[in-house]
């Protein structure tokens, strides 16, 4: 049939325990073969308002849904999830969670099965499917076995099988490394180009999405939601990724929404001068640092903010903690071979990696909670955490794990603050002031399951916390957080390592090093293969470089934060017959710079 | 013939798996052919012909390896019960082997013989009744070993196949339980907490019970949106049909087992009152089994294998059966006096015929080969992945198989460069030319291209 495939009329959701409508009065429309990309932040309902359109809500959630939706002509109030099962494909967040056989052959089968399809129609699509993803040398692989990106791809693939007319996804990379989400993404473009399918995909990466996206559907927190074509959406949202942000802050208009567009753009702040007071960390400077593999300070923090060691860094400088040969095996399987790692009080040091590299099992094996099979940890003051009890073991090494949630148990956030107190043997009301300095206004009353993402996350830091360990180690913090959120915890990791603590955290997102840390190690199948500044490790790899790095390379920026300061330094220094200074100027106040050509030109005129 | 593994299937026949139906009927028949014996050389012989099927026709899943747990259970079985004879037991016989003294009892629990002198010959009939109990319990395990028992379940008739998928996901979420709890008790640690038992209990169930809900409900979310449940639409007739047969044939079966078990009641309330129950329900799950509109995907066929894997299963029952019929003390343990157990030739015949799946069945067919392990960095840029060009473009323009050295790399994904086939050196000419002021910076780039 013609007209659109997904349709909400006047939709409103209320769940029954809460006080206020999630979707409030939604109209929403997505053609047939468009790609719609939701955004809002974490907790605006973004997840209700796909499930809407799967028949998840409210025929498995529970709640009032008033208004209508029609998915392809289907009334999703006559239609359970089940009945649209050939029409909508719905992929979510952890494919793990969503499996319901072992081997990927069977999974892709699977969907079909419940159709009904026949034998042979099935043993074609499932060939099919193996080959459109790639995925045809794991047909045998039992789905547990598989990394996170290639389990997204079957899970992918097994709604694929049943060739739906619509695909819902609801942050299809969250749980991946750039590479598998890279390689997800690509899966999902290549739906929409190939295959005509309407994809409907909520997606925090939105840079990689967003630039083919046909309609962007934004959540407001309040319920509120609207839809616009990218761009315009860009421009309000509250939400948006470096490349959005920077083309906000200079003016651009259309604002670009790819790297590649940004570029194009960017030429002007490409073209700024490398003066040595503006840009204290230029080219010949990595060049030597590179050579002499003296660590360098980092220089996007401004010198005034950073503690005396970090100018006057050397050998002398004492360790909070050093690790020496650190081995760990999971049965047969090498997680971490043989790691040699010292760490800095008042540094944050990002552990980055595949999944599976290791890194989970190195901050495990540190803290002394984890396997060891081999090597040595010493914490300041030649002391072994894995001799120490757990309780004095925290007192030294406080460690985050993946799933922080797992670290709570009692009924309410003061309870869990006071028996954090008792067990570290603090004054009362320690626990508690560390939750009101890192997220304040948390209820006391409130469960800890009630509360969001990043309010957990800074409970169980403050949990942590409250046994002053001077090296605290973060796995996977980001997970689930926003950029709203990754701000507060960036800027809650800046004020411990400015007490000198030492601070590691294990991530996937390459914006949040770029701007949070001192340091950055990469692990690689348990080794150890790149070990230097973020500046250094971050825009020398492809999958690492952040956006704003990629944007307006060769110069040395890697946020939003130094292109400001920078193009700030210029301003001052430079004299403005230097035509690149005025373009750059120029693209800043909002005036679009015809340079945006000049890339071109440049590539054109070589011999 | 090249080892047990090694043997190739009736005609050299192409390898698949055997029905896992036709390995259960196979051992089943087996253990029932055992039930009636205690000669401990038909037990034995009957042992290693699912030793043997089992070592001979065994698959690649984890299932397969199952079997070793099933013997050590039987081990286990055949010592407690000389231990439960020994502390308990009735010793009958004349040879004493281990003078005990017998504990006196009250009068109200005379019959009971609590320790007392143990004696050879009721020893002897101790264990071997064990050893009964542990080889049909061996049967049961070498099923488990050749079937993976999922697939049995995959081939349930439509419409028990829901069921079939609950067991399935269960099995599934059983270890993912084992790794939340140790999960959990490992965040325990880092909080300073290592107290164990009762007192830890709801520490760690709390969270533990949370997950798996949460994982259930995700699940359950998942299994619905992928057509879990659908229902084709039948005729009200059809509905009334399949309560009547349903329910008619589960009430006739009840009357009918009364009938065949109790000798006062009229013949026909007994075989054929139950043959018409069974009947009536099998039409019932065929009736409703229409209604789902599921199908499987590579149904396992039934062919001539799986009729001759029954064939040989059937054989040691009726070599059995025959046996008791003839000469029923063979298969015994002769404890009265104590002798050599005689030699049923026809049962251990039979036997031997349920061990030649073991020959004629095609082979299991072999795991498939996994790709190529990943790379050191990314997978995203192996040459043999499929991938969009366009993302792959935009995210790195040139990227290069990660083999090449850092540096090359660190030239190459540069935006700024125009084709990978551009030297370096021509990339820092080109900017040069384009930008005064970046002297300094195209320095750098010739420097770099050169090293």
């Amino acid at each position: 049939m013609t007209g659109p495939a997904v349709v909400l009329d006047r939709v409103s959701v209320h769940f029954d325990d809460a006080d206020a409508p999630v979707l409030r009065d939604v109209s929403v429309h997505v053609e047939e073969g468009e790609l719609a990309l939701v955004v809002g932040r974490t907790g605006s309902g973004k997840s209700t308002l796909l499930g809407t359109m799967t028949g998840i809500v409210p025929h498995f959630t529970g709640g009032t849904l008033s208004g209508r939706v029609l998915v392809h002509g289907r009334d999703t109030r006559e239609h359970r999830p089940r009945d649209l099962a050939d029409l909508v494909g719905v992929v979510g967040q952890d494919p793990l969670a969503g499996f319901v056989t072992d081997t990927v052959e069977e999974e892709l089968a699977y969907g079909m099965e419940q159709l009904g399809l026949s034998a042979a129609t099935m043993r074609k699509r499932v060939e099919e499917t193996l080959d459109l993803l790639g995925i045809a040398d794991l047909r045998g692989a039992a789905l547990r076995e598989l990394s996170g990106g290639q389990q997204q791809r079957v899970a992918i693939g097994s709604v694929l099988t049943t060739h739906p007319k619509v695909i819902v996804l609801d942050e299809p990379t969250s749980a991946l490394d750039p590479t598998g989400a890279e390689d997800v993404l690509a899966t999902i473009t290549r739906l929409v180009h190939d295959l005509a399918v309407t994809v409907v995909v909520a997606e925090h990466r939105m840079e990689r999405v967003l630039q083919y996206a046909d309609t962007v559907i934004h959540v407001g927190t309040d319920g509120l939601v609207s839809q616009a074509d990218p761009a315009t959406a860009m421009a309000t949202s509250t939400v948006a990724p470096p490349v959005v942000q920077l083309g906000r802050w200079a003016g651009w208009s259309p604002l670009p929404l790819s790297v590649r567009d940004a570029r194009r753009r960017a030429a002007s702040l490409r073209g700024l001068p490398h003066t040595s007071e503006s840009l204290p960390h230029n080219h010949l400077d990595r060049l030597d640092a590179a050579r002499s593999e003296a660590a360098r300070p980092r220089a996007t923090r401004s010198e005034a903010a950073r503690p005396a060691w970090r100018t006057a860094r050397n050998a002398t400088e004492q360790s909070a903690l050093v690790a020496t040969d650190v081995a760990v095996t999971h049965g047969h399987v090498v997680a971490v071979a043989g790691v040699d790692l010292t760490l800095h009080p008042g540094e944050i040091t990002a552990l980055m990696g595949r999944n599976g590299a290791g890194k989970s099992s190195l901050l495990w094996a540190l803290q002394g909670s984890g396997p060891m099979r081999s090597g040595s940890v010493r914490v300041t003051g030649d002391i072994d955490p894995r001799r120490l009890d757990a309780g004095q073991r925290r007192r030294h090494v406080g460690l985050v794990p993946q799933s922080a949630a797992d670290l709570l148990y009692l009924d309410s956030v003061v309870a869990e603050c006071r028996q954090a107190d008792r067990e570290s043997g603090r004054p009362a009301g320690t626990s508690r002031a560390l939750l009101d300095r890192l997220a304040p206004g948390i209820p006391d009353d409130r469960h800890p399951r009630d509360l969001s993402e990043g309010q957990r996350l800074a409970l169980v830091l403050a949990v942590q916390l409250t046994a002053d360990p001077p090296v605290l180690l973060l796995d996977e913090p980001t997970r689930g957080l926003d950029y709203a959120g990754k701000a507060a915890l960036r800027q809650a990791l800046r004020a411990l390592s400015d007490d000198g603590r030492c601070v590691v955290v294990s991530t996937h997102d390459v914006e949040f090093v770029a701007e949070t840390a001192d340091r950055v190690v990469v692990m690689a199948a348990g080794d150890v293969v790149a070990d230097g500044t973020t500046r250094e490790v971050v825009v020398a790899s492809p999958a690492f470089a952040p956006q704003i790095s990629k944007i307006t390379s060769p110069q040395p920026w890697l946020t939003l934060d130094d292109v400001r300061a920078a193009v700030a330094d210029t301003d001052g220094v430079v004299g403005t017959t230097d035509t690149d200074t005025v373009v750059a100027t120029a693209g800043r106040d909002g005036l679009v710079g015809t340079a945006g050509r000049d890339g071109v030109d440049a590539g054109e005129d070589r011999p | 013939m090249n080892g047990l593994g090694g043997v190739n299937g009736l005609g050299g026949a192409v390898p698949r798996s055997v029905h896992p139906a036709a390995w259960w009927l196979w051992a089943i028949a087996l253990a029932v052919a055992v039930s009636r014996v205690t000669n401990p050389f038909v037990l034995l012989t009957a042992l290693g012909v699912a030793a043997l099927v089992v070592v001979a026709r065994r698959g690649s899943s984890p299932w397969a390896r199952s079997f070793r747990l099933y013997l050590w259970l039987g081990a286990f079985i055949v010592a407690v019960r000389a231990v439960l004879h020994i502390v308990a037991g009735l010793k009958t016989g004349e040879t004493v082997i281990l003078p005990l003294p017998e504990v006196a009892l009250p009068s109200w629990a005379s019959g009971i013989n609590l320790l007392g002198d143990v004696r050879l010959e009721g020893f002897v009939a101790a264990v071997c009744e064990g050893l009964r109990l542990a080889v049909m319990i061996a049967c049961i395990g070498a099923a488990n070993a050749l079937a993976n028992p999922k697939r049995l379940l995959r081939s349930l008739p439509g419409a028990l196949s829901e069921v079939g998928s609950a067991i399935v996901v269960t099995i599934t979420v059983a270890p993912q339980l084992a790794d939340s709890v140790q999960r959990v008790m490992r965040a325990r640690a880092l909080r300073g907490e290592s107290a164990r038992g009762i007192r830890a209990l709801p520490r760690v169930a709390l969270p533990v019970l949370e997950d798996t809900l949460d994982r259930s409900i995700m699940l359950a979310a998942a299994m619905d949106s992928r057509g879990y449940g659908r229902r084709r639409v039948l005729s009200p007739a059809v509905r009334v049909l399949t309560a009547v047969c349903t329910l008619g044939g589960l009430l006739l079966s009840a009357i009918g087992i009364y009938g065949v078990l109790d000798a006062t009641t009229p013949g026909w309330l007994g075989a054929p009152a139950l043959t018409a129950g069974v009947g009536m329900s099998l039409l019932g799950i065929w009736l409703g089994g229409r209604a789902n509109a599921r199908t499987t995907y590579r149904r396992d066929p039934w062919g001539a294998p799986e009729w001759v894997t029954v064939a040989c299963g059937t054989a040691a029952v009726v070599g059995v059966q025959l046996t008791l019929r003839g000469d029923a003390a063979s298969l015994g343990m002769p404890v009265a006096p104590l002798a050599v157990p005689a030699l049923p030739l026809l049962a251990l015949g039979g036997l031997l015929v349920a061990g030649l799946p073991a020959f004629v069945t095609p082979e299991p067919p072999r795991p498939a080969p996994r790709g190529p392990a990943s790379p050191l960095i990314a997978d995203s840029v192996r040459p043999d992945t499929p991938r969009t060009p366009l993302i792959a473009q935009t995210s790195h323009p040139n990227a290069p198989s990660f083999r090449t050295s850092p540096r090359l790399i660190a030239q190459t994904s540069h935006p700024n460069a125009p084709s990978s086939r551009t030297s370096p050196r021509l990339i820092a000419q080109s900017s040069h030319r384009r930008v005064r002021s970046m002297r300094n910076k195209s320095q750098a780039w010739a420097v770099e291209g050169e090293s």
